[in-house]
C-alpha cells in the first residue's frame, strides 16, 4: 500500500492541505510543513511556484510571487521535500505546480529528482490527459502517482480520459475557476462525486473555495478528501514568521471537523 | 478564407497535426476546466472551415468593414535612400503589404472577424481579450461593437499608462479595459489575468487570442485568418510584376503578422523569409527575443521557444513597442526555426527608431514600433541583395498610436 492509498484508507476522510514552497522564504517552509501534520493533515501538497500561476486566484498568486521574490529554486523545493520525508516517513507528499518548472529540464530528471525526494504524488494544472506523454510515462516508471483534476466542466464523455492513467486519487476541482474565491454548492459537489465514484475505485478529493470547518465537514460527509489551500496561504501570508502556530491551530479545527462529520454520517 | 488546402507530404503548409503540435511545438497545455471549452472550439472551427457561408462572411466583411484588399505599394524613395548607403550594384527594391491601412490601423481586425464569428457560431455572448499595444484590443472592441456583444479588455497597467489613446479608443468603443497589476504589468500578464477569467466563465464567453499562440485551435485559427495577408501579396505580386519576391521580412511578438504573410508562400522554395524579434537594449541586455534568447517551454498554452531562468521560471521581456514585449512566440515559428524553413533576426530599440524615422521622411508614412523592427533589418538586408531583387515586408500597422512613446526617446516634449 502506497503512502497515499494508506492517506484514504483510514476512517476518516483525508484532510488534504496545500501550502506554496518558499512562501515567505524556503527556510520558513518546513516549520509549515511540521504545522500541517502536527494540526491533522493527511496529505501535504507542496505547491512549486510559478512566474505565471494562471489557474490560481489572489492569494495563492501572491505566494508564488513572494516566493520566488525570496530567491526559491526548485533545488530548494526538492531538499525540503527530501527533509520533510526523513521527519515524516508517513505522510504522503504530492508536489502541485505548473508544467513549464517540472519539464524545462525533461520528465525523467524531474520524475527521479521527485522520487529521490521521496514524494509520492504530482498534480499538474496545465498538462491535460492528451498532452499525457510531456510527464506522465516518466513519472509512472518511477513509482510516483499522477493526480488528474476533474472539474464540473468535465463531461461524462471526457471523464474515462482523464481517469486514464490517473492514480492515487482525483481532485475534483468543485467550482469552475481559480483557487480560493467561491465555494460550490454542496448538491453539485454531492452530485459529481457521485459521477466520480461511479467511474472510478479511485479516492475522490474536492477542493476550491473550502475555508471553514464547516464547509470542510460538509464536504467530507460525501468525498474521500477534503484539499484547502488558499485559506492556509492566507494564514501564512497574514502570519509570516508566527505562520506554523496559526496554521496548526486551523488544520486542527478542520480535522476535527472532518473526523465528527463522517461520525455523524456513520451513526 | 483559403479553401482547403491540397497537401502533399512534403508541404511545409501541413502543420500542426490534428492535436495542434507542429513538430515537437505547439499542443494544448491547459488546465482541465478549459480543456472541454478548447476541444469545442476545435470542433466548432473544423465545421466553420468546412461552411461556405463562413467563408463569405469573413469575406464580406473583410472586404466591406475592414477595406480589404491591403495595397501593394512599391517604396520608390526608401529603396533609392538605401541604394546610396550600399555598395555598387546592391539595393533590393522594397516593397510593402500595407496592413497599417487596415480599419483600427493593424493586421489584428482581420483575426478579430474570424474569432468574433467563430464566437457567434457557438453561441457564446460575451467576449475577453488580452492585449499589449492596444492594438488586439482595439480590433477586438472594434468587433464587439460592431455585432453588439459586451468586451472586456485585459491590459498590463504599464501598457495602459504607455498607450493611453489606445485604451481611450477602445472605451470610446464600449470596451471595459481591465488594467492588470501582477507580474510586469505587461503583456504576458495580461494573458494570465484573461486566462483566469475565461476560466471562471466557460459557459458565456469566448476568449479572442491575438497572436498565433495558445491552446490549440488558436495558433492554427489565428493563422488561418491572418493568412489573408501573405495570399492577397503573393497574388499582388504576381499580377504587378509577375515574379514572386526574394524576400519576406516581417516583425514577430507572437507573430501572427509574420505567419499571416509567410505562410502562404512556404512552399515557394525561392522564397526566402526573415522574422524580426524585438531585441529591446540589446541580446545581451533585456530583449523580448525568445527565439535568439530563449529555449523551448510551455506557457499559455503551447509549448514554444520562451524567455525563462534554468529553473523555467519566465523572465521579463522588453522592448520599446508594447505590441512586441512578450516572453513567447507562437509554436508555428518555433517549428519553421527550428526546420530552418524561416531565418530569424532581430532588431534593437534605438535600429527600430531609426527605421521608424526613416520611413516617415522617405514615403510619408509613421508606421508603428512593431513593424519599425522589421524595416529596421530591411534596411540592412537590402544593402547587401542585387537591385534585382525583391524584398516585401509586412507594414503591420501605423504609428500614430506610438508617437508619444517615440517622442519621449528621442527627448521631445509634447
Amino acid at each position: 500500500m502506497t503512502r497515499l492509498s494508506a492517506a484514504f484508507a483510514q476512517a476518516h476522510p483525508a484532510l488534504v492541505t496545500f501550502v506554496t514552497a518558499g512562501d515567505p522564504t524556503p527556510g520558513a517552509t518546513p516549520a509549515i510543513l511540521d504545522a500541517l501534520v502536527a494540526g491533522g493533515a493527511d496529505v501535504i501538497e507542496l505547491g512549486m511556484p510559478f512566474t505565471d500561476p494562471m489557474a490560481d486566484g489572489p492569494a495563492i498568486q501572491a505566494a508564488n510571487l513572494r516566493s520566488l521574490a525570496a530567491g526559491t529554486k526548485t533545488a530548494d523545493i526538492l531538499s525540503i521535500a527530501k527533509a520533510f520525508r526523513a521527519r515524516h516517513p508517513e505522510t504522503p507528499l504530492v508536489l502541485m505546480g505548473y508544467a513549464n518548472p517540472m519539464t524545462i529540464r525533461g520528465a525523467d530528471w524531474f520524475a527521479a529528482a521527485a522520487q529521490d525526494a521521496g514524494v509520492d504524488g504530482v498534480i499538474c494544472v496545465d498538462i491535460p490527459p492528451e498532452e499525457d506523454e510531456e510527464l506522465g510515462p516518466a513519472l509512472r516508471a518511477a513509482g510516483i502517482d499522477l493526480i488528474r483534476l476533474a472539474t464540473p466542466t468535465t463531461d461524462a464523455a471526457r471523464l474515462p480520459t482523464v481517469l486514464d492513467g490517473a492514480s492515487g486519487f482525483v481532485y475534483y476541482v468543485s467550482v469552475a475557476g481559480i483557487t480560493g474565491l467561491q465555494q460550490a454548492v454542496q448538491s453539485s459537489i454531492e452530485e459529481a462525486v457521485a459521477r466520480l465514484k461511479a467511474a472510478t475505485d479511485i479516492p475522490v478529493a474536492v477542493g476550491f473555495g473550502i475555508r471553514t470547518p464547516d464547509q470542510a465537514a460538509a464536504v467530507a460527509k460525501v468525498a474521500d478528501g477534503v484539499v484547502v489551500g488558499s485559506a492556509i496561504v492566507d494564514l501564512v501570508a497574514q502570519h509570516g514568521a508566527d505562520a506554523p502556530e496559526a496554521v496548526r491551530a486551523y488544520i486542527q479545527s478542520l480535522a476535527s471537523a472532518i473526523r465528527a462529520a463522517r461520525m455523524e454520517e456513520v451513526a | 478564407m483559403n479553401a482547403p488546402d491540397t497537401l502533399t507530404p512534403n508541404s511545409y503548409r501541413a502543420q500542426p497535426d490534428d492535436r495542434g503540435h507542429f513538430g515537437e511545438f505547439g499542443g494544448r497545455y491547459v488546465a482541465e476546466t478549459l480543456m472541454p471549452l478548447v476541444l469545442d472550439l476545435d470542433r466548432a472551427y473544423r465545421a466553420a472551415k468546412e461552411d461556405p457561408a463562413f467563408a463569405a462572411q469573413f469575406d464580406d466583411l473583410l472586404e466591406h468593414y475592414v477595406g480589404r484588399p491591403s495595397p501593394l505599394y512599391y517604396a520608390e524613395r526608401l529603396t533609392e535612400a538605401l541604394r546610396e548607403s550600399a555598395p555598387d550594384g546592391k539595393g533590393a527594391q522594397i516593397w510593402f503589404k500595407r496592413d497599417e491601412l487596415n480599419h483600427t490601423g493593424a493586421h489584428k481586425i482581420n483575426n478579430c472577424i474570424g474569432q468574433i464569428l467563430l464566437a457567434m457560431r457557438m453561441g457564446k455572448t460575451r467576449i475577453i481579450a488580452e492585449t499589449g499595444a492596444g492594438q488586439h484590443g482595439v480590433a477586438t472592441a472594434t468587433v464587439c461593437a460592431r455585432f453588439g456583444l459586451p468586451c472586456v479588455i485585459y491590459m498590463g497597467a504599464k501598457d495602459v499608462e504607455r498607450q493611453a489613446p489606445n485604451v481611450f479608443r477602445m472605451k470610446l468603443l464600449g470596451a471595459e479595459v481591465r488594467p492588470v497589476t501582477s507580474g510586469a504589468h505587461t503583456l504576458k500578464d495580461a494573458m494570465n489575468e484573461a486566462m483566469r477569467d475565461w476560466v471562471a466563465n466557460v459557459h458565456d464567453t469566448f476568449y479572442i487570442i491575438g497572436t498565433a499562440a495558445g491552446p490549440h485551435p488558436y495558433p492554427e485559427l489565428v493563422r488561418d485568418f491572418q493568412s489573408v495577408i501573405g495570399t492577397e501579396a503573393r497574388a499582388q505580386m504576381l499580377s504587378r510584376i509577375n515574379r514572386l519576391p526574394d524576400l519576406l521580412v516581417a516583425a514577430i511578438g507572437g507573430g501572427s503578422n509574420a505567419i499571416g504573410l509567410f505562410h502562404p508562400f512556404l512552399d515557394d522554395a525561392d522564397v526566402k523569409m526573415l522574422g524580426v524579434e524585438a531585441a529591446g537594449h540589446g541580446l545581451d541586455k533585456e530583449h523580448a527575443a525568445s527565439l535568439a534568447g530563449g529555449s523551448p517551454g510551455i506557457l499559455h498554452g503551447n509549448k514554444t521557444y520562451l524567455l525563462q531562468d534554468e529553473d523555467g521560471q519566465i523572465t521579463e521581456a522588453h522592448s520599446i513597442s508594447a505590441g512586441l514585449d512578450y516572453p513567447g512566440i507562437g509554436p508555428e515559428h518555433s517549428w519553421l526555426h527550428s526546420i530552418g524553413r524561416v531565418e530569424y533576426t532581430s532588431a534593437t530599440d534605438v535600429e527600430a527608431l531609426d527605421a521608424f524615422q526613416l520611413l516617415c521622411r522617405t514615403e510619408g508614412i509613421i508606421p508603428a514600433l512593431e513593424p519599425s523592427h522589421a524595416i529596421a533589418a530591411v534596411a540592412k538586408r537590402a544593402r547587401e541583395m542585387d537591385r534585382d531583387q525583391i524584398i516585401l515586408a509586412n507594414l503591420c500597422g501605423r504609428g500614430d498610436k506610438d508617437i508619444f512613446t517615440v517622442a519621449e526617446a528621442l527627448g521631445v516634449k509634447m
